[in-house]
């Protein structure tokens, strides 16, 4: 329990006097970590490959015992990656480089060993079962038992300990689908607590929350501060962070940009962002002469609710103009309601309660689902093409004509003949790496998988093509053909959107970016003057604003 | 891709042993259904071959065959119908009750039976397909309502027997039109011969077509051994078949059917599509396929199909009785795994399933010629579904 552990970590008490009489600008007292003492906790060298995509590497870390230590990073930046291979998600030997924890080497071969030794990380998704009680969830590995049985007086007692830890008056009894998100992520963090936490590991904690509860959860991490229990945050939160990480690490591509000291002068937001972001944008993106006409598509007040809390609305009275030939991008956060605009338009496919028009040429059309969507011009390019895009066993031939089987069939027959030719041209024309088109999609590499993808739309003929993370999980030449593909597109005077979380992508390649947050068009910015700056601005003042 | 001859040079590479490996699931099967028929022959002294026995085995398995059409397509969407085997005995029970106490002509009575059984397909499609009930627990519910109302239908006792013209249906053959007298039915015969020869011609213009496009064909030897011997064996059964009392009816019904549905499953837009949704039904849904309807439909199509196949069953027996179509349900899923559907959806041919249901029928009717008792028959043809989805598990992995 908590209580035990403070014992062991009481040095950060003794410096809590000292601190409450320095009138600090934050008033939170920082228990300053003390110098000289060996870190809790450090990563040396860690380098991590999925296949031929690195996602770390040579990520040095390190966390003081007792302090905030705040993780920052872009969408992909390996900020994820890096607290998996710290909880032994990836186990001992899939990665490069060593884990000192307590001043000892540690070899986790799974989550259980981290966690023996009070490593506890709480995900992004919370992972409680909705239809279980709060005392269910906490204990669901660790029950309190007599002979096997569970003993559910003794249970029910230390769940009110521990929720009242966490300023919940919940009830035990009480089941998780009962209690709002907020309140989840405080069940989370007592089932944290149950399991005797050296150092708490928090995923975006704030993300899905209002602010009242953030407040109530940054409030609680300065608690556990105070009791000597080490946390690591990850957050996009920069405000939150500056208020209160006593240290902040910014990771990029995968490396160690450097770490920030919060007691050694004021941080500045702008300088975590320009840290976060920095990097050369040279030849990676393929030059392009726009030639832009008139306004090709209309979106006008596009509204979506969450398809099951009805109450959310996600996409909020968003309006926006494509023009023929131009690459417009959007920007933005995870959750941002980027992907959810998208598939709302095309045909519905997400979401309820949509409201809205759009217009092709000025002619407003019927967008009520996805065939009529794909009849009336779009074409969207999902961002999970495993899942929603390819029929993996399939052979490419098939996929490829799979949106469009009307083209290569008369009375409903299919002629196969003509079906090879459409395959093989697109084959031909995106350089579609296979033996033929009677190869599975699913034995294909990341970037000819895309590419099957986007010559099934193309075949579609749209007018509009909407791109969501094209270039999601693969590797740089083939991104940028893809890049080449997509400027074609355009080229031909289509109307394409390009959603990605990648900035330096958008600015690569878009002549138009709009800046989405929390479901509304915050900003938007040319081509030309878009920098990562810029664009991470818009969203940040919007957050500031909302605060 | 900055290699053009590695674009060139890879499809003639594949050619062989690509082919091989792609249609060795097929291939597989019937080489498998030639060897149980060749060891049962061998252990049953040619009786399993005699044309009396094999117009048997043809007869006995109409009903499986002609269930297991509609029921490949809803495995392959990813779905099960437990409700077959009891839809097809109410079927049979309805349609009893229509022809002999109220004396309804039997065209008639067939056609009712199978609207009805096309009602009761949508009834269950709309519960699978519209609000999302897993198909196992609706079909496991249909099962047991439409068992419970053919009991209710004929009274707990059984009805019968039909008009002859209805018999025929199961157990009336095609005229002779040639020869009069003499034991050989030259016309059944002939159109088995003309049949066999429909289906060499025709796969001989498909290669033709193929190869003048460069399509990916197999090799020579493979294809002309391959139409040498479905030449040979039809021809072989037109005889055994014509050496008895000629063609059944039942088998012209599901030779009709089967070519139909070879053709809608494999060449047709719905066909591709109904692989798709099975495949990735999300991704078919993106691409703007109307899932939940295609679902719908064939449930609506087995229904029509198990229909038929408890008229089918009822004309046989000669009779309705409660007892009928129990069990049913599983011999056609067998059918249907055995043949080479993946569990998981997406995956399955109707020749498959055709051959799966013939691979049931040969051990069925081998084995109780050696006179192997019930019991351990059931044992043998678990262990043969087992096995067969083991192999193909396996090939896929591989």
């Amino acid at each position: 329990m908590v209580g035990v552990r403070g014992g062991k970590t009481a040095a950060p008490f003794s410096y809590l006097g000292a601190v409450m009489l320095d009138p600090a600008p934050n008033t939170v007292p920082h228990p300053v970590p003390p110098a000289g003492k060996p870190p809790i906790l450090e990563m040396r060298g860690i380098s991590k490959s999925f296949g031929a995509v690195k996602a770390l590497s040579d990520v040095s870390f390190a966390v003081q015992e007792g302090e905030i230590h705040a993780l920052v990073g872009e969408n992909g930046a390996g900020k994820s990656t890096l607290m998996k291979v710290l909880s032994g998600v990836y186990p001992h030997g899939s990665y490069e480089g060593s884990i000192l924890f307590g001043g000892e080497e540690r070899h986790f071969r799974d989550i259980n060993d981290s966690e023996k030794l009070g490593i506890i990380i709480i995900h992004q998704e919370l992972a409680l079962i909705p239809l279980m009680s709060i005392a269910e969830n906490i204990f669901l590995h660790n029950a309190p038992s007599k002979f096997g049985i569970i003993d559910r007086d003794e249970r029910r007692r230390r769940t009110k300990a521990l929720l009242e830890k966490v300023g919940l008056s919940e009830p035990p009894e009480m089941l998780i689908t009962n209690i709002g998100v907020g309140k989840q992520q405080m069940v989370e963090i007592a089932k944290a607590l149950s399991k005797d936490v050296r150092l708490l590991i928090l995923d975006e904690p704030t993300a899905s929350l209002n602010e009242t509860d953030s407040a109530a959860l940054l409030e609680l991490l300065k608690e556990f501060r105070r009791r000597g229990i080490t946390s690591i945050m990850i957050s996009h939160k920069l405000n939150e962070i500056t208020e209160i990480a006593d240290r902040i690490t910014v990771l990029r591509d995968g490396r160690t940009v450097g770490t920030m000291d919060c007691h050694a002068g004021p941080v500045d937001e702008d300088e975590i962002v320009r840290r976060m972001v920095d990097r050369d944008l040279d030849s990676r993106y393929p030059k392009r002469d726009p030639k832009i006409g008139d306004v090709v598509f209309e979106v006008e007040n596009w509204s979506a609710y969450h398809p099951l809390h009805s109450d959310r609305q996600v996409v909020k009275n968003v309006s926006m103009k494509v023009r023929a030939g131009e690459i417009v991008g959007i920007s933005g956060l995870m959750g941002a309601g980027r992907t959810e605009f998208a598939m709302s338009l095309f045909g519905r496919s997400w979401g309820r309660h949509i409201t809205g028009t759009a217009k092709l040429h000025g002619r407003e059309l019927d967008l009520s689902d996805v065939h009529k969507a794909i009849k009336a011009g779009l074409a969207y390019v999902t961002e999970d093409r495993k899942q929603l895009g390819l029929v993996l066993a399939e052979d490419i031939r098939k996929n490829i004509s799979l949106a469009h089987l009307g083209g290569v069939s008369s009375r409903g027959v299919i002629d196969d003949i003509a079906e090879m030719k459409v395959a093989q041209e697109f084959r031909g024309r995106m350089r579609i790496r296979s033996h033929n088109v009677y190869q599975e999609t699913g034995k294909l590499s990341g970037g000819n998988q895309q590419k099957v993808v986007l010559s099934k739309w193309l075949f579609t003929g749209p007018e509009v093509l909407i791109l969501d993370e094209p270039t999601r999980g693969i590797d740089v030449g083939a991104k940028y053909e893809i890049y080449t593909i997509i400027n074609e597109l355009a080229d031909a005077g289509k109307a394409v959107i390009v959603i990605s979380s990648e900035m330096p992508e958008l600015i690569g390649i878009c002549d138009r970016i709009m800046v989405m947050h929390e479901g509304e068009f915050v900003g938007e910015v040319a081509g030309e003057q878009a920098t990562q700056e810029n664009i991470m601005r818009a969203i940040m003042r919007r957050k500031v604003r909302e605060q | 891709m900055s290699n053009p001859s590695n674009t060139t040079a890879a499809p003639q590479q594949q050619r062989g042993t690509g082919f091989w490996k792609e249609n060795l699931r097929e291939y597989g099967m019937l080489i498998s259904l030639l060897a149980i028929v060749l060891i049962f022959a061998y252990l049953t002294n040619g009786v399993i071959l005699r044309p009396l026995n094999l117009t048997n085995i043809i007869l006995q398995n109409s009903y499986v065959v002609i269930m297991a059409l509609g029921m490949l397509m809803i495995i392959v969407t990813g779905h099960i119908d437990l409700s077959v085997g009891s839809v097809a005995g109410f079927i049979g029970g309805f349609g009893a009750v229509l022809m002999v106490p109220y004396h309804i002509n039997f065209a008639v009575a067939g056609m009712i039976c199978l609207i009805l059984g096309g009602i009761i397909g949508a009834a269950q499609g709309y519960f699978i397909a519209y609000l999302k009930i897993p198909s196992f627990i609706v079909t496991l519910a249909g099962m047991l309502v439409f068992r419970g109302l053919m009991i209710t239908v004929l009274g707990s006792q059984a009805i019968g027997p039909f008009d002859a013209s209805f018999q025929k249906l199961s157990s009336g053959f095609i005229p002779e039109l040639i020869s009069s007298e003499g034991s050989f039915y030259v016309t059944s015969f002939i159109i088995g011969i003309l049949l066999a020869v429909f289906l060499v011609w025709q796969s001989f213009q498909t290669r033709v077509r193929h190869l003048s496009h460069g399509v990916e064909t197999e090799p020579f030897a493979l294809f002309i051994g391959k139409n040498v011997v479905v030449f040979g064996i039809i021809a072989y059964i037109a005889y055994l078949i014509s050496s008895y009392r000629g063609m059944p009816n039942v088998l012209i019904i599901m030779g009709v059917l089967i070519a139909a549905y070879a053709f809608f499953t494999n060449r047709t837009v719905i066909g591709r599509q109904i692989y798709a949704v099975g495949g990735n039904a999300k991704a078919a849904e993106l691409s703007g396929i109307k899932t939940q309807r295609l679902v719908f439909w064939t449930f609506v199509n087995m229904g029509v199909l198990a229909a038929l196949a408890g008229l089918v069953v009822a004309a046989r027996l000669n009779s309705a009785t409660p007892k009928a179509g129990t069990g049913f349900e599983l011999d056609v899923i067998a059918a249907c795994f055995i043949g080479g559907a993946s569990a998981y959806g997406g995956v399955g041919k109707v020749t498959g399933a055709v051959i799966g249901a013939f691979l049931m029928g040969v051990m069925n009717n081998g084995m109780s010629i050696l006179g192997i008792g019930i019991d351990l028959q059931q044992v043998i043809k678990g262990l043969v579904l087992l096995g067969a989805v083991c192999v193909d598990v396996y090939n896929q992995r591989r």
